[in-house]
Formats: C-alpha cells, sequence, structure tokens
C-alpha cells in the first residue's frame, strides 16, 4: 500500500499553477451547488459564481443542513442540484443510491490543472474531486512542556506521563482535552484511537463488525486514561467546548481539528500569552503502532448522476473555477487547501504533520455510518464507569448489527 | 348541524391534515413494516489526496435490479418492532431468564436503548407535567393578586421563557450551568463543593432536565390558567367570603374546581410534548445521561447513513404511547362530550 | 377578630409578592444576561476565566477598545445579511398565522357546533396527528417534494406549517366556541339565514378574543419553528431561527456565536412589542372562551 502524502502538494502546486486553467468559456447550463456553509467553501462558491453569464446560470444552496437533505434533493430526475459538496463520510449516501456520476471524461476533458490526488477514485472511477484536507491532531503549550520540562509528545502514553506529570507540579488538574462529546465526536475519537492501535472494524470484504476485540478494549482504555485528565464534564465536550478551553488557558494538551487552528490561533478570545505558546503537532500515535492515531477527511465536489451532461459539465468547469489557483491563494488561510495554489501557513502544521506521518483516511465503506452512530451512543457507560469495555464493545456490535440488517447489508 | 354542512366547514382543515399529516403517517407505518433490500457488496479499492485503500462498495447494477423488483423494500412485518434497537423481545426474555433478581433485570434493561429512553421519557413526562400544572397555577393566581399596574409587564415577563428560541435559550443555559459560568459557580461556592459538576453526574443531569422543563413550560400553564382566573365568577366568591370561607378554602373549593376543564387541557398539552421531550437533552448535550424516543429518532434519521424504517418505528411507538398516556383523560373528555350532547 | 384577617392577609401579600418577584426573577434572568451580553465578545460572554468578564466587558475592552460591542448586531444583520431572513419569518409567520387561522375558526366552529359523535373522533384523530414526530413528517416530506419540485420555496413551509399546527388550532378554537352560547347563531338560523350567513355576521363580531389568543400560539410556533424551517426551505428563503442554527457553526468550523446571540436578542424584540400590544387581547381572549378539556 502506497500513501501518497501531503508534502507532495507544495512542490505540484508550483509546477502546475502555471498550468492551463479551465476557463468558463461554455455555450451554457445551469448550475445549482448544495454544500455547508462556512468560509472557505463560500469562496470557491463565489468563484464558480464568476462563471455565470453567456447562457450559463450559477446558483447555490450553502447551508449546515446539507448532509441531510442531499439524498433527497439528488434522487429526482432532473435533481434539484447538480453538484453536492461532501467529505469522505458525506459521500457515501450518494455513492450507495447511485446520485452521483463518475468525473472521469470531465477531468480529461477540462481537469488538467488539478492535483494527481485530488481525484477520489473508487473502483477505478473518479467519484470527486477533493479540494480540502482535516484531521484531528496534537495541540500542546510549550511554555507548560518546558515548564514539566517535557518533549512535545509523540504517543498516547507520552500524553499521559505528560499530563499526570502536569497536575502533579500543581499546574492543572485537568491538563488534556479531546472532542469526547456523546455521538459523533465520542465516536470519531474511538475511530481514531482504533485504527491507530492497527484494528479493522469489519471483517474482511463482510459487513460484519469486529470491534469487540483486545484492540477494540485496548483503545477504550486508552481513551479512559486520557480522559481521566479532562474535565469531569467531557462527555459534553465538543469542538466548541475544547476550542474555549483552550483560548482561555486550561489546557495544556489537547487533541483538535486541525480545521480549529486558525480561528484558535488568531487575535480574538484569547491572549498573546496562550496562543504564542500554542504548538500543532501531528496526532500521537498509540499502542507502539506506526501510525498517528487520527483519521484523514477531505471535503471535495460531486456531480450529480440524475442531469444534463450540458449541466453536469457546466457545473464542473466552473467548480474547478471556484478552485483556480487564484481563488486559492487569494483564501489560502481558510482552509488547508488540496488544490494548486496553496502555500502551507503555520495553522496547516498539525494536518501536514498528521498525513505525512502516515494517517489513514477515514474508512469510506457504505455501512461506516451505522458503525459511527452505533459508536456514538454506545461508549459513554463505559467512560462514565457504568460498564465494563467488552460489554461496551458487545452493546456496539448489537447495535450495529441491527441497524445494517434493516439497512440490507447483513443477512 | 347537518352533516353536509359540517363537512363544508371543516374540509380545508381536514384536507390539509390528511396531506400533510394522516397520508405521512400512513407511509411512515408502511416504512417500519419494511426492511431495505440486501445490499450486493464488491470489494474495490479508494484512491484519494491520502492514498489508496482497498475497500467495499455497493453493486450499484445487482442492487438496482433488486430495488426495482420490489420498490418498497423486504417485507419485514413487526420485526422492526421487536429488534434489539426498539422493543427487544429476544434480549428482554434473556435478560429475564439470565439475572438474578429485579436489581439485575432493571440493569441489563436500561442497557438496551429504547429502555433508557423510555425511561427517562416517562421520568421526564410524570415529574415535569404536574410541576408545570402546580407552578402554573400558583403564578396565575399570585399575579391575579397584583395591582393591576403591575399586572401588564409581569405577565410579559413571565412569558419570556416561551418566547426565547430554544436553539439558543438552552445554549446559554447550558453556558450557564457550566463550572465556569454564574450558577455553576455559585452552586460550588454555595455547596462548598469544588467538584460539584452540572452536566456530569447523571442524577444532577436529571434534575437540570426537569428544572428546564419546568421553566420553559409553566408560562404556558400560566397564561390558560390566568385566564381562567378572569372567568371565575366574582358572585360565588363573594358568597363563600360572606360565608366565613377563608382564602385559601375559597381557592380550594371555588377557584380550582372552576378552572378543572383548564387543567384537562394542559394536562393533555403537556403530557404530549414532555412526552416528546427532545430540545432540552440537545440543547443541554445531555445524550451521556438522558436519552428519549425523539433523540432515538433524531439520532436514526441524522446519521451519515438515514435509517428511516428504524425511526419509522420509533415515531409509531411514539404516536402509541401518547394515545396510551392521554387515554384516561380522553375518557373523561368522552363523557363530558356526551353530557354536553344531551 | 378583623386584625387577625388583616394580619394573616398582608403576611399572604408579602409571600405571593416575594414568590412573584421571585419567579420573575427565574423567568427574566437569562434573558437580561443574553440582552446584557449581547454587547460584549465571545470570550467574555462565554468567559472560561471568569464569569464576571461578562459583567464587565473585560476581553470586550481588550479587543475593542470599550466595553461595549455592536460587533454581534453588525455582523449578524449586514454582514451575514439577517434581514433578509427577518424578512422571509415575517412573510412565512403572517401568512401561517393568516391561514391557520382561517381554516381552524370554520373547522372549530363546526367542530363545536356538529353535536354528532363522528366530532369527537376527529378531535381524538387530530390529537394523534399532533402526537406525530414532527422529524420524522419532515424527513418524509422531503423525497416528494423535491421530486414535485416544491421544495426550498415559503409557500410550502407555510402550508406544511399551517398542517401541522391545526390539531392544536382545532383544539383550542373549538373550544372558545362552545363558550359562545348556542342561542346566538342558531336565533339567527330561525330568522333565514343559512349556516354560514350565521357564522358570518353573528359569529365572527363576537369570536376575535379567541382568534387572536390562538393566532398568538400559531404565531409562536411558527416563529419558533426549527424543524420545519431548516429542512424545508432553501437558503434564500431560509427563516431566522435556521439562520440562527447556521451561525453556531459545526464540529469542523467555528461559528459565530455572538452573531447568533446578538441575533436572538432582535428576533425577541419584535415579540416584545406583539405581547405588549396583544397583551389585554390575550386576557380578555381566553376569558371569553376558556380552554375546555
Amino acid at each position: 500500500m502506497t500513501f501518497m502524502r501531503l508534502s507532495g502538494l507544495t512542490l505540484a502546486a508550483a509546477l502546475t499553477s502555471t498550468a492551463a486553467w479551465a476557463n468558463c468559456d461554455l455555450p451554457g447550463g445551469n448550475v445549482n451547488i448544495l454544500g455547508n456553509d462556512f468560509a472557505a467553501i463560500n469562496a470557491v462558491v463565489d468563484g464558480a459564481r464568476a462563471c455565470a453569464g453567456n447562457g450559463m446560470s450559477v446558483s447555490a444552496n450553502l447551508t449546515i443542513e446539507h448532509r441531510d437533505i442531499q439524498v433527497a434533493a439528488l434522487t429526482p430526475n432532473p435533481a434539484e442540484y447538480t453538484s453536492a459538496i461532501v467529505a469522505n463520510s458525506s459521500i457515501v449516501p450518494l455513492i450507495n443510491g447511485g446520485l452521483i456520476r463518475p468525473l472521469d471524461d470531465l477531468v480529461a476533458a477540462n481537469g488538467q490543472g488539478l492535483n494527481q490526488n485530488q481525484l477520489i477514485t473508487i473502483d477505478g472511477q473518479v467519484m470527486a474531486v477533493a479540494f480540502m484536507a482535516n484531521a484531528q491532531h496534537l495541540y500542546y503549550r510549550s511554555d507548560i512542556l518546558a515548564q514539566v520540562g517535557r518533549d512535545v509528545p509523540t504517543t498516547y502514553e507520552e500524553v499521559l506521563s505528560t499530563a499526570q506529570a502536569i497536575r502533579d507540579a500543581g499546574i492543572m488538574e485537568y491538563p488534556y482535552a479531546m472532542n469526547s462529546k456523546v455521538g459523533w465526536n465520542l465516536a470519531e475519537e474511538f475511530v481514531n484511537m482504533y485504527l491507530g492501535y492497527g484494528g479493522t472494524f469489519f471483517e474482511p470484504g463482510s459487513a460484519m463488525p469486529s470491534i469487540n476485540n483486545e484492540t477494540g478494549v485496548a483503545a477504550l482504555e486508552m481513551m479512559a486514561a486520557l480522559n481521566a485528565y479532562a474535565n469531569p464534564d467531557f462527555l459534553t465536550f465538543d469542538s466548541n467546548a475544547t476550542a474555549a478551553l483552550w483560548e482561555s488557558g486550561q489546557l495544556a494538551l489537547a487533541t483538535m481539528w486541525g480545521s480549529r487552528a486558525a480561528p484558535i490561533l488568531d487575535d480574538e478570545g484569547s491572549t498573546a500569552e496562550i496562543t504564542g505558546a500554542t504548538g500543532l503537532a501531528a496526532a500521537p500515535t498509540v499502542g507502539g503502532g506506526g501510525i498517528p492515531a487520527s483519521t484523514l477527511w477531505w471535503d471535495g465536489f460531486t456531480i450529480a448522476a440524475n442531469i444534463t451532461d450540458q449541466d453536469a459539465e457546466a457545473t464542473f468547469v466552473a467548480l474547478l473555477n471556484g478552485l483556480s489557483p487564484d481563488t486559492i491563494m487569494a483564501n489560502n488561510d481558510l482552509a488547508v487547501w488540496l488544490a494548486p495554489g496553496y502555500t502551507p501557513g503555520a495553522t496547516a502544521q498539525g494536518v501536514f504533520a498528521t498525513a505525512n506521518a502516515g494517517a489513514r483516511p477515514y474508512p469510506m465503506l457504505p455501512y461506516m455510518g451505522l458503525m459511527h452512530t452505533a459508536l456514538g451512543d454506545n461508549l459513554s457507560e463505559f467512560l462514565q464507569g457504568q460498564e465494563s469495555a467488552q460489554q461496551a464493545l458487545a452493546d456496539v456490535e448489537a447495535a450495529y448489527i441491527t441497524a445494517a440488517r434493516a439497512q440490507g447489508f447483513v443477512n | 348541524m347537518p352533516h353536509r354542512t359540517f363537512l363544508w366547514f371543516i374540509l380545508p382543515s381536514l384536507l390539509a391534515m390528511i396531506l400533510f399529516i394522516a397520508l405521512p403517517i400512513g407511509s411512515v407505518l408502511v416504512q417500519s413494516l419494511y426492511v431495505e433490500h440486501e445490499q450486493v457488496l464488491i470489494e474495490t479499492e479508494t484512491c484519494g489526496p491520502f492514498g489508496c485503500t482497498p475497500s467495499v462498495s455497493v453493486d450499484q447494477n445487482a442492487t438496482r435490479a433488486l430495488r426495482e423488483a420490489q420498490p418498497l423494500g423486504r417485507f419485514n412485518g413487526l420485526r422492526t418492532y421487536t429488534d434489539r434497537n426498539h422493543l427487544a423481545f429476544a434480549e428482554v426474555a434473556a435478560a429475564w431468564s439470565g439475572s438474578d433478581g429485579w436489581v439485575d433485570f432493571g440493569g441489563r434493561l436500561m442497557n438496551l436503548p429504547f429502555y433508557k429512553a423510555l425511561a427517562f421519557t416517562l421520568a421526564y413526562t410524570f415529574i415535569v407535567t404536574p410541576f408545570v400544572i402546580i407552578l402554573g397555577l400558583a403564578i396565575a393566581l399570585a399575579v391575579n393578586g397584583l395591582p393591576r399596574m403591575l399586572k401588564g409587564p409581569t405577565i410579559f415577563v413571565s412569558l419570556l421563557p416561551m418566547i426565547v428560541t430554544p436553539l439558543v435559550g438552552s445554549l446559554i443555559l447550558f453556558w450557564m450551568i457550566d463550572a465556569d459560568g454564574i450558577i455553576g459557580a455559585t452552586l460550588q461556592r454555595l455547596t462548598g463543593n469544588s467538584d460539584l459538576s452540572l452536566k456530569a453526574s447523571p442524577a444532577l443531569t436529571w434534575l437540570t432536565l426537569f428544572l428546564y422543563g419546568i421553566w420553559s413550560s409553566s408560562p404556558f400553564a400560566f397564561i390558560v390558567f390566568y385566564a381562567g382566573l378572569q372567568t371565575v365568577p366574582g358572585e360565588t366568591l363573594e358568597a363563600a367570603q360572606i360565608d366565613g370561607a377563608t382564602r385559601w378554602q375559597r381557592v380550594r373549593y371555588v377557584t380550582i374546581p372552576y378552572m378543572a376543564p383548564l387543567v384537562v387541557f394542559i394536562l393533555l398539552i403537556q403530557l404530549m410534548d414532555n412526552f416528546r421531550v427532545f430540545e432540552a437533552i440537545v440543547g443541554l448535550s445531555a445524550q451521556a445521561n438522558a436519552s428519549s424516543l425523539s433523540i432515538l429518532i433524531y439520532s436514526d434519521l441524522r446519521g451519515d447513513v438515514a435509517q428511516f424504517g428504524s425511526a419509522a418505528a420509533t415515531s409509531m411507538m411514539t404516536i402509541i404511547g401518547v394515545a396510551i398516556l392521554l387515554t384516561p383523560v380522553l375518557i373523561r373528555t368522552w363523557r363530558d362530550f356526551n353530557r354536553k350532547r344531551v | 377578630m378583623s386584625s387577625v384577617a388583616h394580619r394573616r392577609s398582608s403576611a399572604l401579600i408579602v409571600l405571593s409578592t416575594g414568590f412573584v418577584v421571585l419567579w420573575l426573577v427565574i423567568a427574566a434572568f437569562p434573558f437580561l444576561w443574553t440582552l446584557w451580553g449581547s454587547f460584549k465578545v465571545q470570550g467574555d460572554f462565554f468567559s472560561r476565566a471568569d464569569w464576571m468578564n461578562a459583567i464587565w466587558g473585560t476581553r470586550t475592552a481588550v479587543e475593542t477598545g470599550g466595553p461595549f460591542t455592536g460587533a454581534g448586531y453588525e455582523g449578524a444583520w449586514i454582514e451575514k445579511g439577517f434581514w433578509r431572513a427577518a424578512l422571509n419569518t415575517l412573510i412565512v409567520v403572517f401568512f401561517t398565522v393568516v391561514i391557520s387561522l382561517t381554516l381552524g375558526t370554520l373547522g372549530g366552529y363546526a367542530l363545536a357546533r356538529s353535536g354528532y359523535r363522528y366530532a369527537f373522533w376527529l378531535l381524538m384523530l387530530a390529537l394523534v396527528f399532533r402526537a406525530m414526530p414532527h422529524i420524522t413528517l419532515v424527513s418524509g416530506y422531503l423525497l416528494p417534494f423535491f421530486e414535485w419540485n416544491l421544495w426550498g420555496y415559503k409557500t410550502t413551509a407555510i402550508i406544511v406549517l399551517v398542517a401541522i399546527n391545526q390539531p392544536f388550532t382545532l383544539w383550542m378554537l373549538h373550544s372558545f366556541f362552545l363558550n359562545i352560547p348556542k342561542d346566538l347563531d342558531e336565533s339567527a338560523m330561525v330568522d333565514g339565514c343559512t349556516r354560514f350567513q350565521a357564522f358570518r355576521h353573528v359569529i365572527i363580531p363576537v369570536m376575535w378574543p379567541g382568534v387572536v389568543t390562538t393566532g398568538l400560539f400559531s404565531f409562536l410556533l411558527a416563529y419558533n419553528d426549527f424543524a420545519v424551517t431548516a429542512m424545508l426551505l432553501s437558503r434564500e428563503n431560509q427563516t431566522m431561527v435556521p439562520a440562527i442554527a447556521g451561525f453556531l457553526g459545526s464540529t469542523f468550523e467555528e461559528g459565530n456565536v455572538m452573531f447568533a446571540v446578538a441575533a436572538v436578542v432582535s428576533a425577541t424584540a419584535p415579540l416584545f412589542v406583539l405581547i405588549v400590544f396583544f397583551q389585554r387581547q390575550i386576557v380578555s381572549g381566553l376569558t371569553a372562551g376558556a380552554v375546555k378539556g
């Protein structure tokens, strides 16, 4: 298995930025984009909107509810939207339902400017074009590490001992936090930890779960050990809560999303002492594993299946225009871009380090969403000390199998 | 009123309800009886910015053929209702035969999502509803005794918990009860316990949710009761006063009986709303310690893979649960109705 | 004797006044806190360091140079175009209330006057309809609405809001009509009016208090709705509550929580005006009708 790493990106960017870029000179077509509502996507969509005119119409619906309406919106023929902007988890229901089209022809005709590794291929067919990356990684306070004479932890075991040292030194009672809110966040932490231990979620080639094993128990116990250094409220900690704790200087070590680095390091909400001492490092490894206990995420665009070829091409070209090196350069710090034109800044270090250390992408399996939901609903009792790790994992498997059976993945 | 006239009057309303509620309920019922097709899986390779990994995906052509053969999916009867994520018949039976004593059985039952949710839902419904009615009545009586000048502003302030969007209202309350927030920090100081957390302990979380529920629903009961108080006939009260009834006796024997129909109305609406408790749990991020039927539905529909069948079954059971809860109240209404009819 | 009674009643007055004051503090405090905090920066309003910062505005002074800032309001209304959401809300809520009341008045009147058993069963059925969780209903609407190209429009959201609030409206209005004496419209019919003429000329003039009260509840339901408006409206037609949700951000992206706080305070302002305006109506409305179970 070979991993093409993000480090190649800057080089690729330098090489391709002068390459011919598709312009939106097309006979016409309707473009309608569905996506999430945040600054980076807004920038891309604004770039796409620049193509409007000359028979081409470009509109967009950017809303936080995009994920919940995308399947229904792309199902009718013609589909309501010509493109859905997705992440590697939310693309799955679109693929499962056959609602997005292969992009090979469009890439061949118009996508010369794209980096090869922006193309998301499934079974050899390009199904999406990724444009930004994200991952959870370690945030640390260099001043506090210096006080206790520790280096930046590279393993979760070191995170534990460093946290203990900080507690022993009387600096902080609860020096560590992760996004461990019950539900999606907690499940994501388990996914990270379990993959870090080298676990696999399913029996090979099947949808049967295989998490109730030593690896699963080890991952859960590591989560419990880490959260012993977290505030007792940790089961309510989402990204907003951990970021606020960090900005107030109540944390020395934390596992948080790379996309939160820019808002944490800016001059709002925190003091210069805290932001000045905040460092970003790769997600730690765990249990002697060779790869960071984290998953890599991307955001990218897809093109609906149930639309005319003309609209599909117009959409593809318009979105490529939104990803032109000019757009990326103008919005350089809004995201960790995968598209040519990007110069990684200080806030991207953590994501880059995590990707370069070999972290795995979040599994893009048709039934991973069901597993994620089952994990999110069933792990809190163990972390509260109300049941054993084995029982928690058995509950996850039972809940998952019931759901997977109803969805037709398991007989 | 002749049937024909009745029909014309009710038709627009009925049509709206049939189209947008009855038909969807019918389709939800049908959906709950079916499960998805078997998904034909093939092994593939997935590549992206972070390299290639062996993967599995759904065989579109084979699955499409199955979908066209049976558009509704595979008929499953009531088995979705009885599976582990719902009524869990098999698991309950196993827990019954395998447990030593009631406590153990209860513990095993609480490990099943449906029963865990039901336990909180019922506790919430039966604790919050009476307090809302009592508090609402108390506020209404007290406000009614205020000087006329003060009544207006008081009513207006009393309605505030009902009007502020729960979305942000609960966000701010959630913040206030944090150990660093104003209420949480004050409580820590009052109890002298610096580890006190309203968010970590299950018992305190339940208490917080109950209090939030009472706080946010009382204005509804208050405004209905307050209005009802205006209709209590003054002569009866005066007569009671002349007969030497104390203020309390007047409230107990004149006012409260007069308000009985209002109590029924509030009970009906509150039982139903509290049984569907949702916003309080989400707003106060209490999913670790509290779950409800509506939370289960939300979790099914909002995952990366939406589970319509499962959500449909839980929704139907919510309707049945509400119907059971309301039956005693409705029997009373039926009697009233027949009495009035005569 | 009289002095004892007097003492008791003054003790009661103190007690009940104390109770009202306590309730008012509990009811109003979170809102007043929000109102005050909406003029601070996020670092103060959600201060981890010391909640007193929200009162004094320590970070606000550092970040903006003064103890108060209108940045939340400016961001929400100007930068994020919250006025559009406010306008959409106005349209959606106005039509929802008007249509709800029109349908509900006709239906509620019929239910109150029918006297046949099926009227009772219809009311029961309405209750069952009301028990259906909205999130399930809305998820069911999505696919057909997209298929028939109805999704995303304000009209669709208005019709759905009217329909799913119809059970509550019917129940409440039916109760009001029960308290309007039957003789009123029946004597009009003896004089040769049709049922509809009797309704129009005799009932409509006396029904306003009940309608206004029901209207207020319909208004609040539509105004605070999230389940329907978040899922059925496209971005440009979005109403205030989903727009506020949009300010809160997601797991990956930081939101503008202070925009949301400012937006909530602004969204509450028109309600204040409304309630002050209709205060007397609400009370006299319920008075005339009372709500009979």
